[in-house]
């Protein structure tokens, strides 16, 4: 299929819709439930056992517009994947079922959308959940950016989980589990055509097994907020964990850790790592008790190898982010104010 | 990460603050002219570290916070015009004008682009060929040769659709009017790093001759900032004012000699009108009438109608020193990043965007 581009037939539910699904997405996207090809998928819930037998349904939904599609580290299919898994994981549940929209813009060559279609089908193979129900429309030249991806998830959450934002307690410990900025400094030095001695790259994988190991490892009700620092990237987050619990928190800048090429590219851009958007990362807010266990189970992770204690929760200042700077000073994080970052995700 | 970690180094820090402290017996007010620098001490926590004894004042040094109301309703204004494209940094797309900002008009259909670089709208305009690209030109010695580089490569590619509205400034004569005012007694000022790496560390040669002012030339990390308070307090406590140079990895006593060159060779001095210091004389950078088919100015005839200020919008006292943002009645009230009401709070070199963002409210 390769040389041949997608064109306004290939949504038009004829014959070309049908070649499409079959020839292309049905190649990678083999679960049971969307080879039914019904109009939904009807899925059954896994045999469970304790502490899933009485589970709660977590869903969630995020839409992906990346710009370029393929840049180091990923592409639109696998951050498409790797978003709403990680969405799900930072609820403390299980990710299990996934659907995937396409809105594709005429043109878009057939050869890369299949690159992308396999690159979904590893990452979901990798973070063990299944795409079981999924769309395809096709756009007019100029309605749409080549192309967007739709996900929507479906996880469970253990019984006697309680993971959320306004969970965060005075005392609370906040782990990083590495390095802040990768993904949307990729993105950027792509966009502007940056070049570094050590390239950059995204960041993006799925969490849930790095969630998983890390509930398994801590006493139940020891880990309180799970956040994946996404678009406006650690400051915006913290904020928004500050703000939805009503407690202060206190981070150390000299511990945060940022890599070499990021510091260089923020350097040269302008831009505070803090602000940055990251795509496999997430920062956890754990009892002190548990502190010391969930920072090992963290870097026994490979999404966690280089995971930190950044900071704490406390009852002073409620709703702000205090940082105490390299020099020993301490200032405000303050949420991001507007927005004149390209799209990132 | 080389020439980054070296000049945010705690110990070293730590030992120019222990001499600033020492040195300091009596009171100084600096003005740190440049909003980089404003953004740096804020963003460190460098106030909180230094002694009492020295107080620091953000001055003009923000090249979207001094572009007047009138200017920006004229870039309003262009952006209006049917099929052009006007191009330009992200901050000027947020600053109001007198009834509305860029990003209103973008909203409304003008076709507004934010670029990084000069070298982005000229290949805007190469891109479409058919329609006007104009170039909303700010910024202070720094840009403007960018910006006249730019004008000759367009000349030299017969790039006829290209075209910049220059509202370019010059710092000297900016010191100049802020001191020959007299409202606000200082006793030193941290030079432009920037600015100076183009015009020279003896560009401020005049500062010590005619007003007995110290002036430290600094980079933008805080062992820069914090060698020129130190230089500046040496300066003040011996009454011998000259011009340090604490950037010297950048600057030069003479300066670039070739952005000079290149932004003498299209721009010439004229009259310029800065938000808190109004109409001063050879303090701004227009086409050179050789270039007129670059100019904006004699390009498009559009009408920016009247020219309004913002009520109780004191954006014009903080860009002179003469208060810090937090006394400003709106800071942090009306206006905040979110809904700025003046320039101040919206620019990444803003004073009043430097204070609200990681000084408000310190616990």
């Amino acid at each position: 299929m390769s040389g041949d581009v997608i064109l306004l037939a290939h949504g038009s539910g004829g014959r070309l819709s049908h070649t499409l699904v079959e020839k292309l997405f049905l190649r990678y996207f083999d679960s049971p439930a969307l080879l039914q090809l019904d109009d939904s998928a009807v899925l059954e819930i896994p045999n469970l056992q304790p502490p899933l037998s009485n589970p709660h349904l977590a869903f969630t939904t995020d839409s992906y517009v990346v710009s370029p599609l393929f840049f180091p580290g990923g592409d639109i299919g696998k951050l498409a994947v790797c978003g709403t898994v990680n969405d799900l994981s930072m609820s403390g549940a299980r990710p299990l079922w996934l659907s995937a929209g396409f809105i594709i813009e005429e043109g878009l060559p057939l050869g890369d959308l299949e690159r992308i279609v396999a690159s979904m089908a590893t990452t979901a193979k990798r973070a063990g959940v299944q795409i079981v129900a999924g769309d395809t429309k096709v756009v007019d030249r100029g309605s749409a950016d080549k192309l967007f991806i739709n996900t929507a998830g479906v996880g469970l959450v253990p019984t006697g989980v309680s993971i959320a934002g306004d969970q965060a307690r005075p005392g609370d410990l906040i782990l990083l589990n590495g390095t802040i900025g990768d993904h949307g400094m990729t993105i950027m030095t792509q966009r502007e055509g940056l070049q570094f001695d050590s390239p950059l790259e995204s960041d993006c994988a799925p969490l849930n097994g790095l969630v998983g190991s890390l509930l398994a490892a801590l006493p139940l009700g020891t880990l309180h907020c799970l956040r994946d620092p996404t678009r406006g990237g650690l400051a915006t987050t913290l904020n928004e964990l500050a703000a939805r619990s009503g407690v202060g928190i206190e981070i150390d800048e000299s511990v945060l850790p940022v890599r070499d090429a990021v510091r260089g590219a923020c350097e040269l851009l302008g831009l505070d790592p803090l602000y940055v958007a990251n795509e496999g990362k997430l920062v956890a807010l754990v009892a002190p008790e548990a502190a010391e266990a969930a920072l090992a189970a963290l870097r026994a992770h490979e999404n966690g190898r280089e995971a930190v204690l950044i900071g704490q929760v406390t009852e002073a200042h409620p709703g702000r982010v205090v940082l105490r700077t390299l020099l020993g000073a301490r200032r405000i994080v303050d949420m991001l104010m507007g927005e004149q970052l390209p799209r990132i995700c | 990460m080389k020439y980054i970690d070296e000049f945010r180094d705690p110990a070293l820090a730590r030992k120019l603050l222990t001499h600033i402290e020492s040195r300091s017996t009596r009171p100084v007010r600096l003005m740190e002219f440049c909003g980089g620098h404003t953004h740096a001490i804020m963003r460190y926590g460098l106030r909180t570290l230094l002694p009492p004894t020295v107080d620091l004042r953000s001055g003009p040094g923000c090249p979207v916070c001094v572009t007047s109301n009138a200017d920006l309703d004229r870039a309003i204004a262009l952006a209006g015009v049917p099929g052009l494209i006007l191009a330009t940094f992200g901050d000027m797309v947020r600053v109001p004008g007198s009834v509305q900002s860029l990003q209103h008009a973008k909203a409304a259909g003008a076709d507004v682009r934010m670029v990084y670089s000069t070298l982005d709208a000229l290949k805007i305009a190469r891109d479409n060929p058919a329609r006007p690209v104009v170039f909303l030109g700010v910024g202070f010695e720094t840009t403007a040769p960018t910006v006249a580089a730019a004008i000759l490569q367009a000349a030299a590619q017969g790039l006829g659709n290209f075209s910049v509205l220059s509202l370019h400034k010059l710092t000297p004569p900016a010191t100049r009017a802020i001191l020959d005012a007299g409202e606000i007694a200082l006793d030193g000022i941290i030079g432009p790093g920037h600015v100076t790496t183009v015009i020279g560390a003896d560009a401020w040669q005049f500062l010590p001759a005619e007003y007995g002012m110290p002036v430290a030339v600094a980079g933008f990390e805080p062992l820069d900032i914090l060698r020129a308070v130190a230089d500046l307090v040496n300066m003040a406590e011996d009454r011998h004012p000259a011009v340090s140079n604490s950037y010297a990895r950048s600057v030069t006593r003479q300066g670039n000699p070739a952005a000079i060159e290149v932004m003498d060779r299209v721009f010439e001095v004229g009259t310029a009108d800065w938000r808190g210091l109004g109409v001063v004389p050879a303090s701004g950078l227009g086409l050179r009438p050789e270039f007129v088919q670059f100019d904006a100015i004699h390009l498009f005839d559009v009408d920016p109608g009247p020219t309004r200020e913002h009520k109780g919008c004191r954006c014009g006292d903080v860009l002179r020193g003469t208060i810090t943002p937090p006394e400003c009645p709106l800071f942090g009230r009306a206006c905040t990043p979110a809904r700025p009401i003046g320039p101040c709070m919206v620019s990444a070199e803003g004073a009043c965007a430097a204070y609200y963002q990681f000084g408000r409210d310190l616990p």
